[in-house]
């Protein structure tokens, strides 16, 4: 008895111990954003172990909250959505910028994001990778047809079209519309308004919708077997698809591409701060960040990562977004509290209509 | 008149190997018939062809005169009583006995009249609303043969019914089914390993051996006149000899067995000298007795040592060891005679020819 | 001695009780009193029934409601009609090797998750899928047929989904019944429908009681199979709870959803035991 008790406390201690040098990071991410490859050089560099977490940005939310914000060191929230769930549940922690190094970011992205995430005065989240959504269509196909979200509900492509039931669908369907959804954040009922007319339209689209996509890989498949010709989706879907054909491209739509930028916040309870600043800093080195942009397909706030990515992924960059579509893309701003309750509504009318 | 039940050339063969191998017989109105013989020997098989569970190979099966190969088991007039009786436990015993008469389209009340009758008539009135298994094992066997004849069968086929009963249950149901058969007066055809059973109840016994009848008679004739060494031997009790014949004289041989006795016997008429052979003598065909000379008029005679007593009432025993050292089994008459008797005592025996019936074969 | 065994026992109920009421007792409470309250404004919340009011009077709510009990309980049905004569071949006609064979083709399925079990279905249905080019190349078909999203394809998951449950006790219950008393069913003058109806059914029922209600409580908290298969239209309740928890973070009504599932489900079972005479002791145990 009194020996396994001396061999725990021993144990105790040299876990203590270890924990004084070494932390383990515990990773809320989205898919590709910590490649295995970079996880292996920073344990190396810094004798930290990463656990890694694949979410997205709902169920990060919803895994933070149900434990205050425990569980994970380090999450990476898309900057709308962390104002909000900030000030209704408190589940994230101040960034120290002081620990990151600053000239490691573009700073218009750092400033922007830094701006986007404050309560309060204090922020809580920098930029870490950024992109965009918008059209993905096989252009010989859908080419002629297609030039704005709204087109999908062309009938000449009836069935042969998809999107996701989610809010950037609406924004997105928005801004086509001709509004402003994001000039109207703060103007409940005029944002209301905005959302019924959207409803009407998706409503009206249903039918030419052949399934509302889900899941990334489900876009994929539906795509290149065909039976979708045009979709709503993120770039990187597109660029990807357009490896295997040609044809298939990612296309920012005539009301502008719907700009995001995940980042990284620090949950309320994690237990390894200095571990998550050690991973800031040494992913937003820029051949670490070229090379995130390699697995993810996304470039990064990382300055003078650019240089190191492939010029493949530049081309496309650059087919698909000429220099007026760049300026067109339209950035979320943080989502104010209480209007997804309204968006939610929308969605579940839209999805019971027949 | 028409046989209720008769069998022609039945063959049944599963791959390779042949169940039942060429059986005829009939079964007159009325009687109760016993097919009796060792598990395995293809009696069940005839069973089950008759009640239309298999279908023969070839041959044909004819009750009251007309074949029922084409017809399917539930139309057939002929009901089966299983060895584990297969009763439905999940219905009332007047649910049970009436799901025949259900079937037939009978009307309500009617079926519950003749679902009481026949509880009166097997002697349990008033149980018609309990479960299977609220009744004992006889209960049981009763409302399993009610269940059939409440559909007045042409012919009804029992498969081992006793077997699942204890001893003491066992020796009273045999007389009780005899009653029962004479009660509802229809034709039984009843399958047992037990000749006790079959020897008890049945009018006629057919004796079943590797997928052939061996014999078919009444008791009496299968005891007392054996026509093969399987029924000599699986019928009753019997001492055994095994040797070569040395003298025909008509019905009349004379045998030397392989210890070297000489054994007179009536034979088959089908043997001659140098033949092998074998002698088969009921226990109870002979007689004991304390000196040779009382012995005299018959054809065998041994002396021999009492080596065990089996005292079992009317039917005790006892062993007699031969001079060559043989066993032999001697019915112990229960006169008083014998009654000082031990073992070890010198004694000397002694049967007839005609009680010593002798096959050829037999190595 | 007496103490001793006493702590034998409460050691073995132990786990049991740290079970139930650290994993089912407490979230229920927890999940209750969630459902109980409504939000103020930023982390104020107030106790109030407006969420059970929302969930009984939204059409959309209560619409995907019964439909998801409606289907489940179809889905049952179905289940049922296939599952009993794979099972009685299996259980009564199959012997040796080849019930073993099939028995295990039945549980080969359920050895990859349940994701790749419905990629299997989308694989065979969708548009340019499996059974879509057959048709065509068999002219029965001269465009692509498409078989994915709609109820039909959902059915079909949920019930290829449910199978095993299905199959599995009523193997169990028709192998303890005796071929005889089948056979007594037909020799008494049963036909085939007779003797099922009468012998082989009542017989079962245990079984198919029990398979029924795992299968009903299966489907009804599917999640997977619905969402892929169920396409545009498809509405089943766990989505609901799934948006309002995850996507809305609106726990309150999520948490309200949850609960009328929960009574959902048990009136259904309740009623069904109700229908055929059986207690839960009996059906379980």
């Amino acid at each position: 008895m009194k020996k396994t008790m001396l061999a725990t406390t021993c144990l105790a201690i040299l876990g203590l111990a270890q924990t004084a040098t070494a932390d383990t990071l515990r990773l809320l991410t989205w898919g590709g954003y910590a490649p295995d490859d970079v996880v292996e050089m920073f344990e190396e560099q810094t004798g930290h172990t990463v656990e890694v977490t694949k979410s997205n940005n709902e169920e990060m939310i919803a895994k933070l909250r149900a434990t205050g914000g425990g569980g994970f060191d380090l999450a990476q929230p898309s900057q709308d959505r962390i104002m909000g769930p900030q000030m209704e549940f408190g589940i994230y922690k101040p960034i120290d910028v002081s620990k990151l190094d600053e000239s490691l970011f573009i700073p218009s992205m750092l400033a922007a994001t830094m701006a986007n995430t404050t309560v309060n005065g204090v922020v809580y989240g920098v930029p870490h990778v950024w992109g965009t959504s918008g059209l993905v269509m096989n252009t010989a196909e859908a080419g002629d047809v297609v030039k704005d979200y709204t087109d999908l509900c062309d009938p000449a492509l009836a069935g042969k079209v998809s999107y996701r039931l989610k809010r950037p669908t609406l924004i997105g369907f928005a801004f086509a519309l001709g509004e402003d959804p994001f000039a109207a954040y703060d103007d409940e009922a005029k944002y209301k308004e905005i959302m019924e007319k959207v409803e009407a339209k998706l409503t009206e689209c249903k039918s030419n919708v052949k399934t509302y996509w889900s899941g990334g890989d489900e876009l994929m498949n539906l795509m290149r077997s065909g039976e979708v010709v045009a979709s709503m989706a993120w770039d990187t879907g597109g660029w990807k698809l357009n490896d295997d054909n040609a044809d298939i491209t990612f296309v920012a739509p005539a009301s502008g591409a719907l700009g995001w930028i995940d980042t990284f916040v620090l949950p309320a309870k994690g237990q390894a701060d200095d571990a998550a600043y050690d991973w800031i800093n040494f992913v937003m080195q820029p051949k670490i960040a070229a090379m995130i942009t390699a697995s993810a397909g996304n470039f990064t706030a990382s300055a003078g990562a650019e240089e190191h990515a492939e010029e493949a992924l530049k081309a496309k960059y650059q087919a698909s977004f000429p220099i007026e579509a760049i300026d067109n893309i339209k950035w979320y701003p943080p989502v104010p509290a209480g209007l997804e309750a309204i968006e939610g509504d929308v969605l579940d009318r839209v999805q019971a209509a027949n | 008149m028409t046989p209720d039940l008769e069998c022609v050339d039945l063959v049944k063969r599963f791959g390779a190997t042949t169940a039942v191998d060429n059986v005829s017989f009939c079964v007159p109105p009325g009687s109760f018939f016993s097919i009796l013989g060792p598990s395995g020997c293809g009696k069940t098989t005839i069973m089950r062809m008759i009640a239309g569970f298999l279908e023969p190979t070839s041959g044909d099966i004819r009750i009251k005169g007309g074949t029922v190969l084409d017809t399917p088991p539930n139309k057939r007039p002929v009901n089966m009583v299983f060895q584990h009786l297969a009763l439905f436990p999940m219905m009332t015993i007047a649910d049970n006995i009436g799901y025949g008469l259900r079937r037939k389209g009978m009307a309500r009340d009617q079926i519950a009249r003749k679902v009481d009758e026949a509880l009166e008539r097997i002697g349990l009135p008033g149980i018609g609303a309990r479960k299977v298994d609220e009744l004992s094992g006889g209960q049981k066997q009763r409302v399993a043969i009610a269940r059939c004849m409440v559909l007045e069968p042409d012919v009804l086929l029992l498969d081992e019914p006793l077997g699942a009963l204890d001893l003491k249950l066992r020796e009273h149901m045999k007389i009780e089914l005899k009653a029962l058969q004479a009660e509802f007066d229809t034709t039984f055809v009843y399958i047992t390993h037990d000749q006790s059973e079959a020897l008890v109840m049945s009018d006629q016994i057919a004796v079943m051996n590797a997928g052939r009848f061996e014999q078919v008679g009444t008791g009496q004739d299968l005891y007392y006149r054996p026509q093969t060494p399987f029924v000599a031997g699986f019928i009753g009790e019997a001492n055994r000899w095994k040797g070569r014949i040395e003298r025909v004289e008509g019905a009349m041989l004379e045998m030397r067995t392989e210890t070297g006795l000489a054994m007179r016997a009536t034979g088959s008429g089908t043997l001659s000298k140098g033949d092998a052979a074998e002698i088969f003598v009921r226990p109870e065909s002979i007689h004991l007795a304390a000196s040779d000379a009382a012995l005299s008029d018959f054809d065998n005679r041994l002396q021999g040592k009492v080596t065990s007593i089996l005292f079992n009432g009317a039917a005790s025993r006892v062993l007699v060891e031969d001079d060559a050292g043989e066993t032999l089994e001697v019915t112990l008459p229960q006169t008083g005679e014998f009654a000082s008797m031990e073992r070890g005592a010198t004694v000397h025996i002694g049967w007839r020819a005609a009680q010593a019936i002798c096959f050829g074969g037999g190595d | 001695m007496r103490s001793h065994a006493r702590i034998g026992f409460v050691l073995l109920l132990t786990p049991l009780v740290l079970w139930l009421g650290l994993l089912i007792i407490i979230p229920h409470i927890d999940m209750l009193l969630i459902s109980l309250r409504e939000r103020i404004s930023f982390g104020v919340y107030e106790p109030s029934l407006a969420q059970y009011q929302k969930a009984l009077t939204e059409p959309l709510y209560l619409r995907t409601f019964w439909r998801t009990a409606v289907m489940s309980v179809l889905a049952t049905a179905i289940t049922l009609v296939i599952a009993f004569p794979v099972a009685y071949y299996i259980a009564k006609m199959a012997r040796g090797r080849l019930q073993q064979v099939l028995f295990m083709l039945c549980l080969i399925p359920f050895y990859v998750s349940e994701l790749v079990r419905t990629f299997g279905w989308m694989i065979l249905l969708r548009e340019t899928g499996l059974i879509s080019n057959l048709l065509q190349w068999a002219g029965l078909a001269d465009q692509p047929v498409e078989m994915l999203y709609n109820d039909a394809a959902m059915m079909v998951g949920l019930v290829y989904t449910s199978m095993l449950f299905m199959v599995v006790p009523l193997v169990t219950t028709l192998e303890s019944l005796d071929d005889s008393v089948v056979e007594a069913g037909y020799d008494l003058g049963g036909g085939g429908i007779s003797v099922l109806r009468e012998i082989i059914i009542p017989h079962a029922m245990p079984g198919i009681v029990s398979g029924c209600i795992v299968v009903f409580m299966l489907s009804l908290g599917n999640y997977l199979t619905p969402t892929m298969l169920g396409g545009k239209d498809s509405l089943w309740f766990t989505e609901m709870i799934y948006n309002q928890f995850i996507v809305r973070s609106n726990w309150e009504l999520g948490a309200t959803f949850g609960f009328m599932l929960l009574v959902l489900s048990s009136v259904i079972v309740w009623g069904m035991l109700r229908l055929t005479g059986r207690t839960l002791q009996e059906t379980m145990g």
